[in-house]
């Protein structure tokens, strides 16, 4: 790697080095500890010290995690998180082009209004959904997790695609105006290809926020059948009160996929994100 | 086209703003219908000591992991900035509390703050052999530090980002008239970090009001109610006490406090979110 000229003051930095590396110590104890006591056979987690490494190790609280019905609640989340982020994006995109194309008083105002969820905890309306989930008749099905949860993903989406969009050249719009294109046609062939990094990058944040989210399913599911990983964690520390290692194992196998996909989208992921928030 | 977007919008997020506001007004124990009963709601909630110690918790709560996470994450984030290999893998591992949920994060710190089998033990060190989680003035100085684990990487990243987008002229200029790092920091690196600032506390503080799941798990309001911040009186009124009237005050009170959170900061910084950020950068 070049050296970058932006790169700033270059001197060696005693302070900055040693806070930086007793975080990370801070940040890797914690997932040390995790991976460890989940290959911990359950008999020596009484015994054995916390932090060291298995002497017996063993897959067996996986696989114990495993008949306790945790792929149905790993499909049930995979179902939720893949509508929810679809949802998200096709309804944020066609938004965010109104926002930028439009041009109209309207269009602003109602921009602002949805930013507006940035801003408020919406989690404290959490009785209200709950009132019309119910009503609905969606109470207890996974459509009550996916509805709300695109609702409460559309102002940051929004705003993302926003600030993307309003980077692309006004002349390429132009032009395929000029050839007399849709609205529909220029939003599926310009706007969506021109986007993609950014669809991309929000599509893996609200699929993060989803994957792990914990409040909907409280409240607004109750069976076995509609249970999502990180209800299905906590129900296994009820169950599992005694198998720490068991715990710890599904805590792992709920990071798995999330960890697969930031390994292969992280660069995209974190630039799109800083670049979405702006500076 | 904006249509569907402000249909799932309006229908989950802006009519549920003004439900609350409505249900905050009505007895309701969450099954039946809701029926008007005017101010008692409000009454009761202002006059419940339960209520007004969460007020009290969500304040310090706030005000504690701010100070926790603002001061690490700028300093991690300008640590991180510079393009040196081993501060970008740092960069990398610092990002993985993001991948967990709160759920598993609090299982996790669950078992490692246990005073048998977790952290105390693994060291032998008395003084970390605490109840960490079951001693009521030890509580909340853990839900911030855990707070803190999971969020602190985010907020490095936006700093870092902000970080690299300060033109590296100014600090050339900067060191040709002399200013040493500390200099550069305080006059450049702070001010020019202006707007990053302002996004990320805004993040971090309307982020507090909803630290809900993170708490519920680690150690569900106790011990007694020493972690019972207003996001989780809500819940445990509403759907453990069925009082969702009750509860709805306590939505109204968290909307309207984060509200004026976002705009106080908003106004402070100028921000005008409707302009490219790629102008006069």
């Amino acid at each position: 790697m070049t050296p970058s000229i932006r790169s700033g003051p270059r001197r060696r930095n005693v302070a900055g080095a040693l806070g930086g590396w007793l975080w990370l110590a801070v940040t890797l104890l914690p997932v040390y500890y995790i991976v460890v006591t989940s290959l911990r056979p359950q008999d020596d987690y009484h015994t054995e010290n916390p932090l060291s490494l298995p002497s017996n190790p063993t897959l067996a609280a996986y696989g114990r995690v495993l008949d306790a019905g945790f792929l149905g609640y790993f499909a049930n989340s995979v179902v939720v998180t893949t509508a929810a982020v679809a949802g998200t994006l096709a309804v944020s995109l066609m938004a965010a082009y109104v926002v930028v194309r439009g041009r109209t008083r309207f269009a602003q105002r109602v921009f602002r209004l949805v930013l507006l969820g940035i801003a408020i905890p919406i989690q404290a309306t959490v009785v209200p959904v709950y009132y019309l989930i119910v009503q609905m008749g969606l109470y207890d099905t996974l459509a009550a997790l996916v509805l709300p949860s695109i609702a409460f993903a559309i102002p940051l989406t929004v705003l993302i695609l926003v600030n993307f969009l309003r980077d692309v050249p006004e002349d390429l719009f132009a032009s395929m105006r000029m050839d007399g294109a849709s609205e529909w046609r220029i939003l599926w062939s310009l706007a969506l290809p021109m986007t993609r990094p950014a669809l991309v990058t929000v599509g893996v944040y609200d699929a993060l926020t989803v994957w792990n989210g914990f409040l909907f399913p409280l409240v607004l599911t109750q069976s076995q059948s509609t249970r999502v990983l990180p209800m299905s964690l906590w129900v296994f520390e009820g169950s599992f009160s005694v198998d720490v290692p068991g715990l710890l194992a599904a805590v792992v196998l709920s990071v798995l996929p999330v960890a697969a996909v930031y390994v292969v989208a992280r660069r995209q992921l974190v630039a799109g994100l800083t670049a979405g928030f702006g500076r | 086209m904006a249509a569907p977007a402000l249909l799932v919008f309006g229908l989950f997020a802006l009519v549920p703003l003004a439900g609350v506001v409505l249900l905050s007004f009505t007895s309701w124990d969450g099954l039946g219908t809701p029926r008007w009963s005017g101010a008692d709601n409000w009454m009761r909630a202002a006059g419940d000591p339960v209520t007004r110690n969460a007020v009290w918790l969500t304040v310090k709560l706030t005000v504690l992991s701010y100070l926790f996470q603002a001061p690490v994450s700028l300093l991690l984030g300008v640590y991180t900035a510079s393009r040196s290999r081993h501060r970008e893998a740092l960069a990398v591992l610092y990002f993985l509390p993001l991948l967990f949920s709160s759920a598993a994060v609090a299982l996790t710190f669950k078992g490692l703050l246990d005073p048998n089998f977790g952290l105390g033990a693994a060291l032998n060190v008395p003084a970390l052999t605490r109840d960490w989680l079951g001693d009521a003035d030890l509580a909340l100085g853990v839900v911030v530090f855990v707070i803190g684990w999971c969020f602190i990487p985010f907020h490095t990243l936006l700093y870092q980002a902000g970080v690299r987008q300060i033109p590296a002229s100014l600090y050339e200029s900067a060191r040709i008239d002399g200013a040493g790092p500390l200099a550069q920091f305080t006059h450049i690196t702070l001010p020019q970090l202006k707007y990053t600032f302002v996004t990320s506390s805004t993040l971090m503080l309307v982020g507090s009001l909803t630290y809900f799941d993170l708490i519920f798990v680690l150690t569900a309001g106790g011990p007694g109610d020493a972690t019972r911040i207003l996001p989780l009186d809500m819940y445990l009124t509403g759907f453990r006490s069925y009082d969702m009237g009750k509860a709805s005050v306590v939505g109204v009170v968290l909307v309207a406090v984060g509200l004026a959170l976002a705009l106080g900061l908003n106004r402070m910084s100028g921000a005008n979110r409707m302009e490219s950020r790629q102008e006069g950068a």
